[in-house]
Parts: C-alpha cells; sequence; structure tokens
C-alpha cells in the first residue's frame, strides 16, 4: 500500500464525499475454530466473545499481563466455534506468538488457529457512497448489512465475505477473498467511482475520526484505559491482564488519552512535547492537518489532571510554543444521511 | 522538465535571476512531487537575512515537515503571501506561481556552486 496514489487531500475527500478504497491486505486474517475457541477468545481479548452473535463483529484489544495493549483487532463470529480476527500488519507475528502461547499452555485441546493472511485479500471500501456501490455489484445488496455485521456475498461473480467496519469514520465495507481475485475485485471498484486511496489518507481518516493506531495511540505499555477505550472493555469477566484494566477502571490513571485542537494549518506532530506553562505535561501521539475540518488536529498523552475539554494547554512545535485546546474525540462524525 | 533560466540546489530550491541584484526562489517539481500536498508554508520576514545553504523556513505537507534551505546569501525583499492562504499553489506551479521568497543577493558567486536545469535533472535521476 503506497503513502498516496492521487493526493492526500483528494483521496480524503473522496473518502468523506464519495467512495475511497483501500488495498489493506498487509493487515493479518487469522482464524480461530474448534470448540474452545470462543473459551479461549474469552481469555484474550477484552471484549465479550460468547456474547457475540452470530454474523456480527466486534471492536477489541488483545492485552498482555499488564494491561498493555499488544494489538487492536475487530473479529467477525463466523460460526458458532470459528471467527475472523484481523490483526494490524506489523503485529501479526507478535499476535500470532501470543495466541500461540496461550493455546499451548490453557487451551491446547479443542481450539486452532490458521493465518491465512497471504492466502486472501483485505479491501476496504469506504464513504457515504461505498453502499450504493456494492448494491450495485454484488448478488444480494449489502445496504441491509447492518455496522459492525458480516455476510457471504457475490461482488461480480467474486465470492467475498463482507463486513460493514472500517477505518475511516464513514460507512463502509471490507472485503475478504481469495488472494488471487484481489485485482479483478480492486479493478471492478475503481471501475465503479472508487478512488484508489493510500496510507497517507487512510492515516488522516482515522486521526479525524479518533480511531487509535497502535505504535502511535496505543502500545504494549499504555492500556485501554489511559486510551479512553473502555467501551471496548469488559469488567465482569475474567482474561489476560483484567485485573490491571478493573483496577485502573475503578481507580483511575495517571494519564488520558485527549483530543487536541489548533487553529492554523501547521501541526503538531509525533512526540512533541505538550506543555502547560511551560512545564511537560504529555506528549503528542499523532497530529495532522485535518483537510476536513480545516484546522489542525491532534492526539496525545497528558496528566489526567489536565485532560478536560476546554483545558488550554500548548505544544512545542519544533521550539515554537503553539496554544492548543483539548476536546473531546472524536473530532468528525459522519453527518447522518 | 526544469526550465535551464534559473539554477539549483541539491535541498531542491530554485533561484532566478531577475536582474543584477535581484532574484526569486522557490523549491523544484520534484521536491513538491516527493512532499505531496502542501497545507503550510513557514517564510522568513521582509528583511530578513538569509545565508547560503542554510535554514530559511519550513514546508509542511499533510504526512511531514521539510526544512527550506536557501539558495543564495542575502536579504528578503518581498515574502509571496499568497501561499499563507494558499499552499497549493507550490503544487500546482513550483516554479512561478509558488514561488516563496524574492532576495536581494550579496554574493552573485554562490551561485557558481549551484546547479544548471541539466546538472540538476541528472541528479535527481540519481537518486530515485
Amino acid at each position: 500500500m503506497p503513502v498516496q496514489y492521487s493526493g492526500i487531500l483528494g483521496e480524503v475527500a473522496a473518502v468523506r464525499t464519495a467512495t475511497g478504497l483501500f488495498d489493506v491486505s498487509h493487515m493479518g486474517r487469522l482464524y480461530i475454530s474448534g470448540p474452545r475457541a470462543t473459551e479461549f477468545l474469552d481469555w484474550v481479548l477484552t471484549a465479550s466473545v460468547e456474547s457475540l452473535r452470530l454474523g456480527r463483529a466486534r471492536y477489541c484489544m488483545i492485552c498482555n499481563e499488564k494491561g498493555g495493549v499488544i494489538d487492536d483487532t475487530i473479529f467477525y463470529r463466523l460460526a458458532e466455534d470459528r471467527y475472523l480476527l484481523i490483526p494490524n500488519a506489523g503485529n501479526r507475528a507478535a499476535v500470532v506468538a501470543w495466541f500461540q502461547r496461550w493455546i499451548d499452555e490453557k487451551f491446547s485441546t479443542g481450539c486452532e488457529m490458521e493465518d491465512r493472511t497471504n492466502a486472501t485479500a483485505l479491501l476496504a471500501l469506504q464513504g457515504p457512497g461505498a453502499s450504493e456501490t456494492m448494491d450495485r455489484l454484488c448478488s444480494e445488496p449489502p445496504s441491509s448489512v447492518r455496522p459492525f455485521a458480516w455476510q457471504e456475498n457475490q461482488l461480480q461473480g467474486i465470492p467475498v465475505m463482507l463486513g460493514r467496519t472500517g477505518y475511516t469514520g464513514e460507512d463502509g465495507f471490507e472485503i475478504v477473498a481469495d488472494a488471487d481475485q484481489a485485482v479483478s475485485l480492486w479493478q471492478t471498484l475503481t471501475e465503479n467511482g472508487a478512488t484508489p486511496c493510500g496510507l497517507g489518507a487512510r492515516d488522516v481518516l482515522r486521526l479525524e475520526a479518533g480511531l487509535p493506531l497502535h505504535g502511535h495511540e496505543i502500545d504494549e505499555n499504555t492500556t485501554p484505559i489511559e486510551a479512553g477505550l473502555e467501551k471496548f472493555v469488559r469488567f465482569d469477566k475474567e482474561y489476560v491482564g483484567s485485573d490491571v484494566l478493573s483496577s485502573q477502571h475503578e481507580k483511575g490513571v495517571e494519564r488520558k488519552l485527549v483530543g487536541l485542537k489548533m487553529p492554523g494549518r501547521s501541526a503538531p506532530r509525533a512526540e512533541y512535547a505538550i506543555l502547560h506553562s511551560g512545564d511537560r505535561v504529555g506528549r503528542v501521539t499523532s497530529g495532522s492537518y485535518s483537510p476536513t475540518l480545516d484546522t489542525s488536529i491532534a492526539m496525545g498523552y497528558v496528566d489526567a489532571n489536565r485532560a478536560e475539554a476546554g483545558t488550554m494547554l500548548e505544544v512545542d512545535i519544533r521550539g515554537r510554543t503553539a496554544p492548543v485546546e483539548v476536546t473531546l474525540l472524536p473530532f468528525y462524525t459522519r453527518p447522518r444521511r | 522538465m526544469s526550465p535551464d533560466d534559473r539554477k539549483y540546489s541539491k535541498e531542491h530550491e530554485w533561484i532566478k535571476m531577475e536582474d543584477a541584484t535581484q532574484a526569486l526562489a522557490g523549491i523544484t517539481v520534484y521536491a513538491q512531487d516527493q512532499l505531496g500536498d502542501i497545507v503550510y508554508v513557514d517564510l522568513p520576514k521582509l528583511g530578513a537575512t538569509i545565508k547560503f545553504m542554510e535554514k530559511m523556513g519550513e514546508v509542511e505537507s499533510v504526512k511531514a515537515v521539510s526544512d527550506l534551505f536557501s539558495p543564495i546569501t542575502g536579504e528578503i525583499t518581498e515574502v509571496n503571501d499568497r501561499l499563507l492562504d494558499h499552499p497549493e499553489l507550490v503544487n500546482e506551479d513550483p516554479l512561478g506561481e509558488g514561488w516563496m521568497v524574492r532576495v536581494t543577493i550579496s554574493d552573485a558567486t554562490e551561485l557558481d556552486q549551484l546547479m544548471t536545469a541539466e546538472e540538476y535533472e541528472a541528479f535527481i535521476n540519481g537518486l530515485s
């Protein structure tokens, strides 16, 4: 996946106003199956797996014993005892090793993991025009698929599994197909009006939507509680890291992830210091000019007592101090259509 | 692709002499292409002294921030204020409307250290 095809600004606009297409095949496709698959996933995921209905998907974290985030992922319940997980590309090996460790240790009978990343392709069609495009091309109209649900379908005769999920803050679909169908899927979708989009646009879109990126907002040394992701964490089940997460949930945390807004186009960037009256109170994790909102936006960690929306702080932009305002996330919510 | 009415630096700036002492400067087609969509340009102030191959400002694209190096020593006599509201001019017309500063140069011999259009084309071909 290149950083850009035609240009980041144009690609972002295509996803916000029409339809954009991403080749995210670099992300993982892990299939977990067996009579103990549900039990296993409930042990390694922060969300409730057992309560997820067939045909539905859920977002959650995979945490270590300290509650640190090994990866964030969406998982789909394909059958009573079969699931698909989509880990980040850079974390796939770590997730596979982590899962294998727990399968060997606790679930050695009744749970199997299959890594089908190389055998499959993953495309994301995102934007307000996505469902109309898909209805035109698929044998069953995907517009009937609810957000965070999935279905088997045929896209111009190509067998696909499509989930109404994404990473842009827009409506859209993520499409899994056999790897040898990737080129023809890409061609069909671009010929039907989807703008090819790269990593640069993806990063701006997810930042505008307030979605965390592993390695920036979350990593093995930050917890979902610090990152403001409590709603994807269950506190009524026991799993890896649950004791730390429950304790943080009850007692509070010392630092919190916040949104930061700065007028103008010069953006706070990752690792810039966040200051209060000249004293360091945090650091930026991601930042960019937001073309959709025409202002500069960032996310970052600040001391918990500076995390309230409306708090005025400063960012050290290469030696120049600029005022920033703490704001609620997300920066952008798609209009109801 | 690079016109031969001006000289080029290894940092991808161009400088075009308008008369014996006045020059215009900006960044090259290659530079704006590498940066991608430019959203912000931070230029030196009117009257400021800039020095040959030292930082004189910053160009910010959606993805990254890059230093802007001065292709000459001299004093800023005009800044392209349009870039403040229309930084996209640097992408659209880097050698024309997207010019950045006008300078009274102090040492014309510095120009000899810069590349001709032909040399610059060979230089960027060697980069890819």
